[in-house]
């Protein structure tokens, strides 16, 4: 098999693909193959945790494309989680007809319990696969273009920026608890059944669902390290490390902004709509400024501007959350923070940057 | 939006295929331009012609309005009132940075500016004319062409064995030399250079005056500088700049004995030499 420069060039983008392929056959063994009672068995609950981890790097892939390559640091990306989470949530909503406790065949047990007559508009078409799918990407993506649109064209960067992104979620998220927008209010949308007719509930298709997030992580990392190994890539540095260097040189900054700023907000989408199947829920919380910043931070501990570490973040950090809150739940945000300002001070190129250093000297 | 994929550098079509017309032998017009800066007038009331193929130096004290003219000229300031043309037909107020750019002018800043991360090379290629299409931007790959440009552009700034080194550790002149074979990319008429010299040594100094000199003829050269030395190797034709407007013009050696120029500005401080 031939692969590209691009590609070829990139030894860690290479081990992190064979790691996605060694652990989307590996996995499925584990769990299908070995029986129950062995130690080597994984659980689908063991699975599913780490599936989650998968869709929580392919997001902070898509937060490094934005803040690793061009400098914009967004703390309102977990709002393009959500929103991808939500459209694919509605669609496994629409899946439940009858088997609702109220067995509307139409409206969601929520919507029921409101009083509600009919469906609103906006819930139409959700009962397609195919429509939900594409409203995974259109959603986020329509709302990023708009905010990058004018937020960019206003000149508006830096600190400002992500204030404004902070803002952008906490609005969501304050929406989304109303009961009349209609996404269920603070509980959100639960109770999933089955997604394209396999039950939710089902080892395979848990499997299944574990090894798309791999498919969609090792897809969204390839689509972003040949888009920054291209010479858009170099503009988008350019804007980072100067960005009237690239407007003087007769590049339209605000519309490499907001393009990119949306294509990684799809990708974020994208990674909403794997998350939601696999943790059976998707609710306002997900909105939550502070998982914004807490995808920042997977960036900084993996090492931005990398991609590979985005990935390597996610994942460790995730681990180290759900080993922690298992232990010693009331120290998880001190450790959260504490790591933050730790690797800021002593590791400002992450762990990746560390791995770098080590080969660099020897 | 396909406009807007297509058109990520800018320019409109239209205005790329309107060439600047320079037949009158000027190509930058700027004419009773003023701006105020909360009610100081940073430009009262300029004008100043730029010939076509002229290496022209623009002196003047702190103040004087230097850096803002560079402002108006690229459209990062929109000035109160005046004209500012490039050629005889295209209204430079009417365009923003990356469309003034593609024009035609490029402008070098005080500071060197380049890419520190990436090589001298792909600096290069991120000046590049022509590759600022979005369809020329989604590749990862140079062409023939586009390679013989960058080495052309590599030989004229003398940098031809760095180009595989990072920008960021070039020695301070080899920065300001890579700005400036950026620009050259950008195929400029105009080529506005902001004190290339500041912090440069002899050695640097001189070969910075032999490229600029060597750029006038096919290029318009502007030349911002404080090192009188450097201005007297390079331009015949100096503009005085005082209090945003135009104090005195003419050939270097002329100026230093006018009574006036020699009051607000060479005779001023020890800071000239």
């Amino acid at each position: 098999m031939v692969l590209p420069r691009w590609l070829l060039a990139d030894r860690a983008g290479l081990v992190l693909l064979a790691v996605l392929a060694v652990i989307s056959i590996g996995i499925p063994v584990l769990n299908l193959l070995v029986p129950p009672d062995h130690p080597l068995h994984l659980t689908a609950y063991t699975v599913t945790v780490l599936g989650k981890y998968l869709c929580y790097a392919l997001l902070a892939v898509a937060i490094d494309l934005v803040w690793g390559y061009m400098g914009i640091l967004s703390l309102g990306h977990a709002a393009f989680f959500a929103l991808g989470g939500y459209c694919f949530g509605m669609y496994l909503m629409r899946q439940i007809g009858t088997r609702g406790v109220y067995g509307d065949p139409v409206l969601p047990d929520f919507m029921v319990f409101l009083n509600w007559q009919e469906l609103p508009w906006y819930w139409h078409g959700f009962d397609l696969f195919w429509f939900a799918a594409l409203m995974v990407l259109v959603v986020p993506g329509l709302l990023a273009f708009v905010f990058g649109w004018f937020a960019f064209r206003s000149r508006v960067s830096g600190v400002y920026l992500s204030i404004i992104t902070q803002a952008l979620t906490y609005a969501l998220m304050l929406a989304f608890f109303r009961n009349e927008m209609g996404f269920g209010g603070n509980n959100g949308l639960t109770d999933f059944k089955d997604v394209l007719g396999f039950s939710l509930q089902a080892n395979e298709t848990r499997i299944v669902l574990f090894v798309l997030s791999a498919l969609a992580l090792a897809g969204g990392y390839l689509l972003c390290r040949w888009l920054v190994s291209t010479r858009l890539g170099r503009v988008l540095v350019a804007i980072r490390d100067s960005e009237d260097r690239a407007r003087f040189l007769g590049y339209r900054v605000e519309r490499v902004k907001a393009l990119v700023f949306t294509l990684s907000a799809m990708l974020a989408g994208v990674a909403g709509a794997l998350y939601v199947p696999q943790v059976g829920i998707i609710n306002p919380g997900e909105f939550a400024p502070l998982n914004s910043i807490e995808a920042v931070i997977w960036v900084a501990v993996g090492g931005r501007g990398t991609l590979v570490g985005a990935v390597v973040g996610a994942v460790l950090v995730n681990y180290a959350k759900t080993w922690l809150t298992g232990a010693l739940p009331e120290i998880w945000l001190f450790a959260l923070g504490g790591l933050f300002v730790a690797v800021t001070l002593l590791l400002p190129r992450g762990l990746i940057g560390l791995l770098r250093r080590r080969e660099a000297t020897t | 939006m396909s406009e807007l994929v297509s058109d990520l550098d800018g320019s409109g079509l239209r205005l790329r295929q309107e060439s600047v017309d320079a037949r009158h032998g000027i190509l930058l017009y700027l004419e009773e331009v003023t701006v105020t800066f909360d009610g100081f007038k940073a430009i009262d009331n300029l004008s100043l012609y730029i010939g076509d193929g002229e290496l022209r130096c623009i002196i003047g004290p702190n103040g004087a309005g230097k850096t803002t003219m560079m402002d108006i000229i690229t459209g990062k300031t929109k000035p109160d009132s005046g004209r500012v043309f490039f050629g005889q037909t295209i209204d430079l107020l009417k365009l923003d940075e990356p469309a003034i750019a593609r024009m035609g002018i490029g402008r070098k800043f005080q500071r060197p500016t380049v890419i520190e991360p990436l090589t001298v090379l792909e600096n290069l290629e991120l000046a590049m004319s022509g590759a600022k299409r979005f369809r020329g931007l989604i590749t990862t790959r140079l062409s023939g062409e586009e390679r013989d440009r960058i080495d052309a552009v590599l030989e004229k700034v003398g940098l031809t064995e760095h180009s595989g080194r990072l920008a960021g550790i070039l020695a301070h002149g080899q920065k300001q030399w890579l700005e400036i074979g950026m620009l050259l990319m950008q195929e400029p008429r105009l080529l506005l250079v902001d004190e290339p010299v500041a912090g440069m040594t002899p050695a640097e100094m001189d070969r910075t005056a032999e490229l600029l000199r060597s750029l006038a003829g096919s290029h318009s050269v502007v030349v911002v500088e404080h090192d009188m030395g450097f201005v007297r190797s390079i331009a015949d034709q100096v503009t005085v700049l005082h209090q945003g407007r135009v104090l005195a013009e003419g050939r270097l050696e002329e100026l230093q004995i006018d009574p006036m120029v020699i009051e607000v500005y060479l005779g001023a401080g020890d800071a000239y030499h």
